[in-house]
């Protein structure tokens, strides 16, 4: 058995018969990191000693007749914007230098009492601002794929390692398409649950109205199993849904003859690559072939949910920032020794990146006096309309299915000058962040340079399940998610 | 109402968001906040009449909680990563606030 191309829940499975321990599997994953992170620059951080003592308590217990938990000895990676207590969260900021959180997040507590062994931080668009992985202070993630391309944005180290086999699982955070576009990058499944449906306590906030931590692996199934584990009520966040959590592995039945599919097709039409077209059309038919009903829908307002997220999120954002000014943790100039309104604003202006700084501007502007109501409001607003368009298709079929991206991934620096150019590419994810919604994106084809293309389908606000059923039933039907980069 | 950005303007808004900006950096956001909010006006002409705002897709569930006290964190690990800190009085440590 070749550990590192092996399922979550197969490797669970093995160290549970004993035919694998879990330091085994965590020594393979930490020794598959050192070998292509060099080339990927996918982590911020590796804590071995760390990982190899958890795995270890794991091989203990089970010694000791113990029940293995879903994820029992699994190796996984966390965004480096999640706090593990003890262990420096960065969220690729200078601003957050030695930054030791003192507790862990929500979602760190549930995979270890899951049994999942953190190997490490993933490098990420600084506070999760950025479509490409290209904002990080520790330099761009490369594509596993082709390293001189972008792995997407602003999960790419997460989904980077999944797709370059360090490890099976990792989790990111999706504010505007940041699980749905690196995972559509580099060829591996990323799925961005319901607003609510996972805590983001421990999770450094960006844009709290949309931000949502959800899982990258290479199967749906193992992407079900990972949100059981993460998902559910938790009272340290407040905006965390008392929806009942459903089975999710058991919604994957293959069948989809009820299933209706809405097509937004002249939506998708208007400036999507070509090579993309033919993937997402090609996906659709697929999923027709096994049973699944295909049903024309319009989204009046889905062209303007890029505008729309980037007056709500940056506005969000500005406000969430404001707490990083030097005093309580992180950076602090030492320039300014005899101001404290001085030490804030020079703190501020070396800690955060241009493109930081581009939004806590742009955030700022749109909540300032004379701007709200015809930007910010006005957005929330459009927002409200295009939740509107989502319930009305929702009445008429159950999933929609759109690209996760425009196009295939492009070269690192291509779009790095043009910010405007850079948010347009988010035209596909954005809406399901601004409506609740969950989505997911799956791995749909290669483009003729070998790039990996990703298909996109959103559900009804908390039907995660029936999003991961056409999901799973669209992979069991394609092969495009047992291909693996040829990195060496 | 077309946007239009004045240096002057974002000076001005780099002073209400505590950031400090080069010149260099006053330049470049000019032009780019420009083009973003140029490109953002299209909402603008959308027929919002009567149409009420999302703030938060779950607006409606209730989040009250009982004001029971939990453990919180001991005041020497809140403290713990400040870049300056006065551990013995538990407090942060800060440049002149009046005056400065």
């Amino acid at each position: 058995m070749n550990v590192l191309d092996t399922s979550a829940s197969a490797l669970r499975n093995e160290i549970a018969a004993g035919r694998l321990s879990a330091a085994e599997a965590c020594r393979a994953a930490l020794d598959r990191i050192a070998s292509v992170n060099e080339a990927l620059n996918a982590f911020n951080l590796v804590d071995r000693d760390r990982a190899l003592d958890r795995a270890g308590d794991i091989d203990r217990r089970r010694a000791a007749g113990e029940a293995l938990g879903p994820l029992g000895g699994v190796p996984i990676a966390l965004k480096d914007n999640m706090d593990v207590r003890g262990m420096p969260t960065t969220a690729s900021s200078r601003i957050l230098e030695h930054f030791v959180p003192p507790y862990d997040a929500t979602v760190v507590r549930r995979l270890e009492h899951a049994g999942a062994v953190i190997v490490g931080k993933t490098n990420c668009d600084e506070f999760a601002m950025g479509s490409s992985n290209e904002n990080s202070a520790f330099g761009p993630v490369h594509n596993p794929w082709a390293l001189d391309r972008i792995p997407g944005g602003s999960s790419g180290g997460s989904a980077a390692a999944v797709a370059s086999r360090c490890v099976p699982l990792a989790l990111g955070s999706d504010t505007g398409g940041s699980i749905r576009q690196p995972a559509a990058c580099c060829g591996v499944v990323g799925l961005k649950p319901s607003y609510g449906r996972v805590s983001r306590y421990g999770l450094l906030a960006f844009a709290s109205s949309l931000d949502q931590i959800g899982p990258f692996a290479r199967t749906v199934a193992d992407a079900a199993l990972t949100l059981g584990v993460l998902a559910g009520e938790d009272r340290c966040d407040a905006t965390t849904s008392r929806e009942p959590v459903p089975d999710f592995a058991a919604a994957l039945t293959g069948d989809v003859k009820d299933i209706r599919i809405g097509v937004p097709r002249a939506f998708v039409n208007e400036g999507v690559d070509e090579e993309v077209r033919r993937a997402y059309e090609s996906a659709l038919e697929t999923l027709r072939r096994s049973g699944a009903t295909l049903v024309d829908i319009d989204l009046p307002h889905a062209k303007y949910a890029v505008p729309v997220y980037y007056l709500v999120c940056t506005a969000e954002a500005s406000s969430n920032l404001a707490r990083y000014d030097g005093v309580k943790y992180g950076y602090r100039s030492r320039a300014a020794k005899d101001s404290l309104k001085e030490m804030y604003s020079r703190t501020r202006d070396e800690g955060f990146g241009p493109e930081v700084k581009r939004r806590i501007m742009l955030g700022t502007y749109v909540l300032s006096a004379g701007y709200y109501d015809a930007f910010y409001l006005k957005a929330l607003q459009v927002r409200t309309l295009l939740r509107h368009d989502y319930d009305q298709a929702f009445e008429r079929v159950d999933v929609v299915a759109m690209p996760t991206m425009p196009t295939p991934p492009f070269r690192l620096g291509e779009k790095a000058s043009d910010p405007l150019q850079m948010y347009l590419g988010d035209i596909f994810t954005v809406s399901a962040n601004l409506a609740g919604l969950p989505g997911i994106s799956v791995p749909c084809g290669f483009s003729k340079d070998g790039l990996p293309i990703g298909f996109q389908l959103m559900g009804r606000m908390f039907d995660e399940a029936t999003v991961l059923r056409v999901a799973d039933a669209y992979e069991r039907a394609t092969d495009w998610h047992t291909r693996a980069p040829s990195l060496t | 109402m077309p946007t239009t950005l004045t240096i002057a303007d974002v000076e001005r808004i780099a002073a209400l968001a505590q950031l400090e900006l080069t010149d260099e950096e006053k330049q470049l956001f000019t032009r780019q906040l420009a083009d973003i909010l140029h490109y953002a006006e299209q909402v603008q002409a959308i027929d919002t009449s009567g149409v009420p705002a999302t703030a938060y897709v779950n607006a409606a569930q209730r989040t009250e909680r009982d004001d029971e006290p939990r453990p919180s964190l001991p005041t020497e690990e809140a403290i713990a990563n400040a870049p300056d800190a006065a551990p013995e009085a538990g407090l942060f440590r800060v440049p002149r606030v009046i005056g400065g």
